[in-house]
């Protein structure tokens, strides 16, 4: 792409004293482009959208927004970007409608007309009532507050610091619809989340964080295609030429009714191969899930899971296909 | 009460007796645990306000006529509205004195203690949904609020019992000293006990502090305009919990019938707090919050505006506050010669009072420097609210916005530098407007204003100096405070510790001297502003590099 990005971070270190919040870190936005930043809490993505906000200044390595320096630049660049972080704090003497003119106003938006309409209908489509004082809002109101506001503004650029949370359902949905808004008038989106159902609506690429450096990133699709499948077959014929094949894993078989029931995981670079032996096996019903994010989430972070042995992370990273966009384990 | 919670459950008979109050114990425990500092402080901090007053009673019970010329003052409507009553002004004593004079101040400190403590653990801690975790514990719907009061209770006996000593060391009557602060507490938990009403019907922590507080406020004027309607008090001053303690008269002829009203004044409001609690639900008040505007005004358009509406209601109050007292002092500016009359031969005194003819104007200089502490805190409070946006929150959401750094801090500077002017050039001239209504023409108004003015860079000097320390150091802020308590010192007991020049040219006041009796020094006004100036240079280059939040 020839376009200069609207996020650009290249090997990326910071930390607070002796702890490591950034360990080369690199991720791109480019215009246009919803991506989902995924990692669980502590794993860096604050970190890393205070660095782009200019809120903290990193250690090594560089940070861009729209080819400009993030510190050096700041206030030029901030007026092209909206942030909205996980935990919104008001000025408690305000009025949430307040709060909302006042962030729209630093912005430096002017055209009052459309302004009001925009709010008018973003309230409602919120439901959120501005007469309220800052200090009485839930928190799920106050992340309203900020989210009416960012999307009052019409950046170029949203930077989206887990922005549903306290949010419910429904209005998950609100804030997807507007995100999906952004996008087809080609707004970039830059979304941190530990949700992935929410990434997986709306975004179009993925990077996951990992004790500060990005695992994995790339677009769902190249994503999905680095794992595997699960797949549950009942055949006639006897499955063990399926078992030998390479990208097959944790193949079970169970007899079902004088048939045998089969299930596997299959790497999904192999699946074609995979598909024709399983065809050849007189198939009595077949079914193929294919991968969730969260399957490609719990691939970098299972460990954490299994089991607190340190030793297990490189475990997982040496487990799994070879990826250009992949990097060695944390550590 | 911790038994009730070891004990294991019983067959289900309906809600146990006692049950709404399950895990008081375990909340008392650990609100001690958690204020351990502050209820260190308080007990201290009045202690040292006893300490450093009542030397100067002892050594007023020595000398009878500047007691008697003490008495006459007592009588003054200036005295009893910043006193008391005046029991005990026709053969007066030093212990008559003290509980004249001090009973008011310290009663008014201790009930803000106790209401703020209150509502501490009530309503802001319901809020912050913090007590909604603990609630789902096993943990009874009144036990907050009891392990609250208690709390206070414990605070306030800790204070009386630690002042009552220093009352005794000082050779008061051991029975009337222990009177005397035991009341004191009595009424303050008056007003603890009124903070857990006004936690049960607002919504909010603030709301109930400010209600409280607003009783306090109602309960010392009553007393004030009872008192000076009739000696001793007219009816009016009985339905103020001010007047149940005054009333005890201690150290003259004392009573203790009127604590008897505190008591059950403290019950009966437990009572209603009680239903009231009992009746709403969680997180709910009975008192409706008002709708406040949908859109800005107009003028709300970037920090500074911001900053004025976050800050002018504590501009108001606190000069409106500081004001009146400043105003009540100047009014007994007019006592000051026939006082001096009769000290004149008193070498304490005059050690106290310094070397000089002028009397009127060395009691304007010392209320001077008093004017220029209470500025000093509002400069240094002010100028730290900046701290606070920063740990909140809200300044990453205005700096996320195409605004400057150096922006940001200059609008919170600008108001505290605002404000501080503000509260420094009203609190001298309301001491010049008391001195006029009173008659006293000498000095005039052109000496009360370079006394104002020449406080202004000291002042300037604290600004910068928190500014400075927020932007390289924000976890060390609290040199600011340290150097505000210092100057106090240096202020009031340079003589009294026989400080060296350097020891007391660290306090920024030391600088501006005695502007009423030898006017300024040109050489330290530059010298200040120089400070001040670097101190600010500092605090934006400092603000311009570190990262936010500090972490």
């Amino acid at each position: 792409m020839t376009a200069t990005p609207a996020i650009e971070i290249h090997d990326l270190y910071k930390s607070f004293g002796s702890v490591q919040a950034l360990a080369g870190l690199d991720l791109a936005v480019q215009p246009g482009e919803i991506r989902g930043f995924l990692g669980p809490n502590g794993a860096g993505k604050s970190t890393a959208i205070r660095v782009l906000l200019g809120l903290l200044r990193a250690d090594s390595g560089s940070a861009r927004l729209f080819g400009g320096d993030v510190w050096r630049d700041a206030v030029e660049l901030h007026k092209r970007i909206t942030y909205v972080p996980g935990d919104v704090s008001l000025w408690p003497n305000l009025t949430g409608g307040e709060c909302i003119d006042y962030l729209a106003r630093l912005s430096g938006r002017t055209d009052k007309a459309r302004l009001r309409a925009r709010k008018a209908e973003l309230l409602e489509r919120f439901e959120l009532d501005p007469h309220k004082k800052a200090r009485t809002y839930s928190k799920g109101n106050r992340q309203k507050v900020a989210l009416v506001a960012a999307f009052l503004t019409d950046a170029e650029l949203y930077v989206l610091d887990e922005p549903t949370s306290g949010l419910d359902p429904l209005m998950e949905a609100v804030f997807t619809e507007y995100i999906r808004e952004a996008r087809s008038v080609g707004r970039s989106v830059l979304l941190s989340s530990h949700i992935l159902s929410e990434v997986e609506k709306v975004c179009d690429t993925v990077t996951i964080i990992r004790n500060g450096t990005d695992v994995e990133s790339g677009t769902l699709d190249e994503l999905r295609h680095l794992t595997r499948t699960s797949v549950t077959a009942v055949v006639g014929a006897d499955p063990s030429s399926v078992e030998r094949l390479p990208g097959v894993h944790d193949l079970v078989t169970t007899p079902a009714d004088g048939a045998t029931r089969v299930t596997f995981d299959a790497d999904n670079a192999e699946i074609g191969a995979v598909l024709s032996a399983v065809t050849a096996l007189d198939v009595h019903s077949f079914t193929a899930t294919p991968p969730s994010l969260e399957d490609l989430f719990m691939r970098h972070y299972g460990d954490v899971l299994d089991s607190s042995d340190a030793a297990a992370g490189a475990a997982s990273a040496a487990d799994g296909s070879p990826a250009a966009s992949r990097k060695a384990g944390a550590r | 009460m911790t038994a009730a919670v070891a004990t294991p459950p019983v067959a289900v008979r309906g809600p146990a007796f006692g049950s709404t109050l399950t895990g008081t114990g375990r909340l008392l425990r650990f609100m001690l645990r958690r204020d351990r500092l502050r209820l260190l402080i308080w007990p201290l901090g009045i202690a040292l306000l006893y300490a450093g007053s009542l030397g100067e009673y002892v050594i007023l019970g020595d000398d009878p006529e500047a007691m008697a010329v003490r008495a006459a003052l007592m009588t003054t409507p200036a005295m009893i509205a910043m006193a008391g009553p005046g029991y005990g002004v026709d053969n007066y004593t030093a212990g008559a004195a003290a509980a004249n004079e001090l009973i008011l101040w310290i009663l008014l400190t201790l009930a803000v203690m106790s209401i703020l403590q209150v509502v501490r653990h009530t309503r802001a801690e319901e809020e912050s949904s913090r007590s909604e975790l603990m609630r789902a514990g096993a943990v009874g719907r009144q036990a907050p609020s009891v392990a609250a009061l208690l709390q206070v209770l414990i605070a306030n006996v800790i204070v009386a019992t630690v002042s009552g000593l220093v009352l005794v060391a000082y050779e008061f009557d051991a029975a009337e000293s222990f009177t005397m602060t035991f009341s004191i507490a009595l009424g303050a938990l008056v007003f603890g006990a009124i903070a857990l009403v006004a936690a049960q019907a607002m919504e909010h922590g603030r709301g109930a502090t400010g209600a409280s507080l607003a009783v306090l406020g109602a309960a010392y004027a009553i007393r004030t305009i009872g008192d000076i309607q009739e000696e001793h008090g007219s009816a009016l001053s009985w339905l103020s919990p001010i007047a149940w303690v005054q009333q005890t008269r201690v150290f003259v002829d004392m009573r203790w019938w009127p604590l008897g009203l505190c008591a059950v004044a403290i019950l009966l409001l437990i009572a209603l707090a009680t239903v009231l609690g009992s009746r709403r639900d969680f997180g709910a008040g009975l008192v409706a919050v008002r709708g406040g505007r949908a859109d800005a005004a107009p003028t709300l358009t970037g920090p500074l505006a911001l900053v004025f509406t976050q800050q002018r209601m504590g501009l108001m109050w606190t000069a409106l506050g500081l004001g009146l007292m400043w105003f009540a002092t100047g009014s007994v500016v007019e006592a000051v010669p026939e006082m001096a009359e009769s000290v004149a031969d008193n070498p304490v005194y005059a050690a106290i009072l310094g070397q000089s003819e002028d009397l009127v104007r060395t009691f304007l200089g010392v209320f001077g420097l008093y004017v220029g502490l209470g500025s000093a805190a509002f400069a240094v409070a002010m100028t730290l609210r900046a701290k606070g946006e920063e740990e909140s929150g809200r300044t990453e959401l205005a700096l996320a916005k195409p605004v400057g750094r150096a922006r940001w801090l200059a609008s919170g500077l600008f108001w505290a530098a605002f404000g501080t002017v503000v509260v420094q050039v009203s609190g001298v001239l309301t001491l010049w407007a008391g001195a006029i209504s009173s008659g006293v023409e000498e000095p005039g108004f052109l000496d009360y204003l370079e006394l104002a003015l020449a406080y202004l860079p000291a002042l300037a000097v604290m600004v910068g100096l928190a500014a400075a320390l927020y932007a390289w150091v924000p976890k060390a802020t609290g040199i600011a405070w340290v150097l505000f308590g210092y100057m106090f010192v240096v202020g009031l007991f340079a003589d009294l510790f026989d400080l060296p020049d350097w020891a007391r040219g660290i306090s920024p006041f030391w600088w501006v001297g005695d502007p009423m009796l030898e006017g300024v020094e040109a050489s330290h006004m530059w010298g200040l502003s120089g400070v001040a100036a670097l101190l600010f240079l500092l605090a934006f280059m400092g603000f311009r590099r570190r990262d936010l939040p500090s972490v």
